[in-house]
């Protein structure tokens, strides 16, 4: 969001003069609700969570002496007698960043307190993401069947099994928290709970997912590019 | 104002009445706070048992029968932990944290009540499956509090299969309370501050339970995310941080995973965790050093920066834990030269405290004994500190009776000094009571002489090499006849000390019926949380409005001042105006 210009608002004043003026006055730090700062400082707590994640797992892999699977190979599909590297992933990745653009028009139109096309796009939403976790169920089952365990897989260091499954399934838990607190959001605000209160709950749900998907992006980038 | 602080909103929107909603399900910060207390005050007299289990085997071994190595490793292990974390962790953050920051800060409670609530139910759920752990088959985890694989899962450590398990659950759920907790914190002193509260006016307390908070909720991620990757490891046959080995003639089915990424993982949380605990107390000891020397605290702005200073590079220092493991010698360069850094800091810190007591009316009150032995027990292990920072020098030390006394000293004594100064220092508020002061001092005295007599002699054993851990030293050469009556001695000061926290806790229920009452403001406090209309704080803390603050919470034998304290949200006279920065009121 841009700074608030609105008369009313104290936290107008632009620069480093602004900010430091801000900082040691007695009002609140961050123009923003409670609420939101709070989801931003949660975020930022998650996102050591995933960083200590991806960490832990470049430091296995870095340490390996058994070949690492080549991810294009292990994650390729044929489809119609084609073979197709990381088909399914692009897939996958096309719809999260989809629901993206879907959550960031829902956040404008509650704001604009329209509740109908909000609770539609918020919907839109939440299925684009469970279609996202239906697809990782299909590339779970479809490694599981290969053989791919956590404690090994046919294809080189055992390791690529153990992280695969914790990383891509603790982000996969992220995602379904999201679609039920999307889908929970969506109701209240389809039933009028927040006329009064005002729509800051739906900026919030959408900080969430932004980052579930933001997340995502490093996953597919440390994890299945490399 | 676009948004309006829920704790603006009117008292009777949640305002409880039946026993349960007041009580127990309580959303108050101040019922909550007392829980947390409470509940780590209960863990905490388990954890000091099982340390006086283990001073008796270490004193007299060969005299009591159900101490088998097993058991003693379990004793130090769960010892640790609880101290560590849901002793020190809870009471600190969760039990003061809470009870605090609304009331300095002028808030009627925290930003949501209800996760706050939250928080401290999902505490007491990790501390009920930790102590579920003494009462499955194989007991609890007998792996030493750092749970270093590849041994914490590996047949052979006690509690490999139960004890482990439960112990992995329980440090997540205490994460995820942690968290709920935490978030709540960092919101609420950034947001909801009243009138005047800039954060320069905000008492010490506040900025080292802030800053700890704030560590905590970047350093807790490292320990969660390692807990989940050592279950993996234990219940999948995952092999993140177990190498290929052979245990007991078997060959393992692990291989290929990193002890040393466990060692990293565990000390990126682990150091924090120091300052996690140390934070709040200096804040603490801050507050009631100035409240009893009836001084201003000296050098505020670096007391405040000095805090933000040690939480920043306490996420550069992990390694120093570490110099034995095997890790690239060229880190223990860098290591050893931040550790020294985080000195400097420290020592302001120290200097400013005893500069404070310079040439102030100091009150020797029970609160005050506590604040002052802080200042020797902190002083002594942050020197010993300097030796175990140096690479050269740790070497010989590390895994010896040293390193146990110094951390006991620093991160043990320390806080636990502080948390009783504060305890006795707060408890006219908490309760309306006073305490009997005549026991009071007969508790320090014995926790303060106990403390030296306990740790000291532990420095010279460390120097002859006697190694921690060990059940008992058998007969070997280098260590002397002489090391085991020291040895007996600790035991018996360790045995009275334990012992003498109970006339803390006789002293503290007592005088909930019987103490005479304290009225309000009985120290001459200036922050705002003696300045509530009544003592104890009612649900909402202020009545119909909230406090105004116009000055420093510091204003302590102002000159010319009708009392010797003025408190927070006294408006500034027009004779003050040139007293300083402190007093002017900016608008």
């Amino acid at each position: 969001m841009t700074i608030e210009t609105d008369k009313n608002s104290s936290y107008a004043e632009p620069g480093i003069d602004g900010m430091v003026a801000d900082w040691s006055a007695d009002k609140q730090n961050f123009d923003l609700p409670w609420g939101k700062l709070m989801m931003w400082i949660f975020l930022l707590s998650d996102t050591f969570i995933f960083s200590v994640f991806l960490t832990g797992y470049m430091n296995v892999r870095l340490s390996q002496t058994d070949n690492w699977p080549n991810a294009s190979e292990v994650f390729a599909l044929e489809i119609g007698g084609v073979h197709l590297p990381l088909i399914l992933i692009a897939i996958m990745t096309f719809a999260l960043i989809t629901s993206s653009g879907t959550m960031a028009m829902a956040v404008n139109y509650a704001y604009n307190r329209d509740k109908r096309k909000t609770v539609i796009l918020m919907a839109i939403t939440a299925l684009l993401g469970a279609s996202f976790v239906g697809m990782q169920v299909f590339e779970w089952s479809k490694l599981i069947s290969e053989g791919v365990r956590p404690w090994g897989n046919p294809f080189g260091a055992a390791q690529f099994g153990s992280t695969f499954f914790m990383i891509t399934g603790f982000h996969g838990l992220h995602v379904t928290a999201g679609v039920i607190y999307l889908t929970v959001i969506a109701r209240r605000v389809g039933r009028g709970y927040y006329e009064d209160k005002g729509y800051a709950i739906v900026e919030i749900t959408g900080l969430y997912w932004h980052f579930v998907d933001l997340v995502w992006v490093f996953i597919f980038a440390f994890f299945y590019l490399w | 104002m676009q948004n309006v602080a829920i704790a603006d909103q009117p008292d009777h929107l949640h305002d409880p009445q039946t026993f349960v909603t007041k009580y127990i399900y309580s959303q108050d910060h101040k019922v909550i706070a007392i829980q947390y207390g409470l509940t780590a005050v209960f863990v905490g007299v388990v954890a000091l048992v099982l340390s006086g289990l283990m001073r008796l085997q270490l004193g007299f071994p060969d005299t009591f029968d159900f101490i088998d190595p097993s058991a003693y490793l379990q004793f130090v292990t769960m010892h640790g932990m609880i101290m560590v974390i849901y002793l020190l962790t809870a009471l600190l953050l969760g039990g003061f944290g809470n009870y605090m920051i609304p009331l300095m800060i002028g808030a009627r409670d925290m930003v949501f009540p209800f996760m706050n609530m939250l928080s401290f139910w999902a505490y007491l759920l990790s501390v009920i499956v930790l102590l579920a752990s003494f009462f499955v088959p194989g007991g609890p985890t007998g792996a030493g509090w750092t749970l270093y694989p590849p041994q914490a899962i590996l047949d052979g450590t006690p509690g490999y299969d139960w004890g482990i398990i439960l112990m992995l659950a329980s440090l997540a759920i205490f994460i995820i309370a942690f968290t709920m907790g935490g978030l709540n914190y960092v919101t609420t002193v950034l947001q909801a501050r009243t009138h005047g509260m800039t954060l320069m006016r905000m008492p010490l307390t506040i900025w080292g339970i802030f800053t700890a908070t704030v560590l905590g909720l970047l350093a807790f991620p490292a320990l969660l995310v390692s807990a989940i990757m050592m279950m993996l490891d234990k219940t999948l046959g995952t092999s993140f941080f177990m190498p290929a080995l052979v245990s007991l003639g078997e060959n393992l089915d692990y291989s290929g995973g990193s002890p040393v990424l466990f060692q990293h993982l565990f000390w990126f949380f682990g150091h924090p965790e120091v300052y996690i605990v140390a934070l709040p107390a200096f804040g603490m000891v801050s507050d009631v050093l100035a409240t009893h020397a009836r001084k201003n605290i000296f050098g505020y702005r670096m007391m405040v920066w000095a805090i933000v200073g040690i939480g920043v590079l306490s996420f550069f220092v992990w390694a120093h834990h570490m110099y034995v493991s095997g890790m690239d010698p060229a880190f223990g360069f860098f290591f050893a030269t931040t550790t020294l850094i985080i000195a400097v800091p420290t020592a302001i810190k120290v200097y400013n405290w005893i500069l404070t007591l310079y040439r102030g009316n100091i009150h020797l009150t029970v609160p005050m004994l506590f604040a002052i032995g802080f200042i020797f027990t902190f002083t002594h292990g942050g020197l010993t500190g300097l030796f175990l920072g140096n690479v050269t020098i740790d070497l010989p030390l590390s895994d010896t009776y040293f390193v146990v006394a110094h951390f006991h000293m620093v991160m043990g004594v320390s806080p636990i000094m502080v948390l009783f100064a504060a305890i006795y220092h707060w408890y006219p508020l908490l309760t309306g009571k006073m305490f009997n002061e005549r026991l009071g001092k007969l508790h320090f005295w014995f926790t303060f002489l106990g403390t030296y007599a306990i740790y000291l002699p532990m420095h010279y054993l460390g120097f002859l090499g006697v190694p921690r851990r060990y059940f008992a030293m058998g007969s070997t050469d280098f260590i002397p006849e002489s090391a085991q009556s020291l040895n007996a001695s600790i035991t018996i000061s360790a045995l009275i000390v334990g012992l003498s926290q109970l006339i803390f806790l006789y002293n503290v229920f007592w005088s909930i019926r019987n103490g005479r009452p304290a009225g309000h403001n009985p120290w001459g406090a200036t922050s705002l949380e003696w300045q509530t209309p009544d003592v104890p704080p009612r649900h909402g803390n202020w009545g119909p409005e909230l406090p105004r603050v116009y000055r420093w919470a510091y204003d302590y034998s102002v000159p010319g001042a009708e009392h010797d304290f003025i408190p927070q949200n006294h408006p500034v006279s027009a004779a003050e105006q040139t007293s300083g920065e402190h007093g002017e009121h900016k608008s």
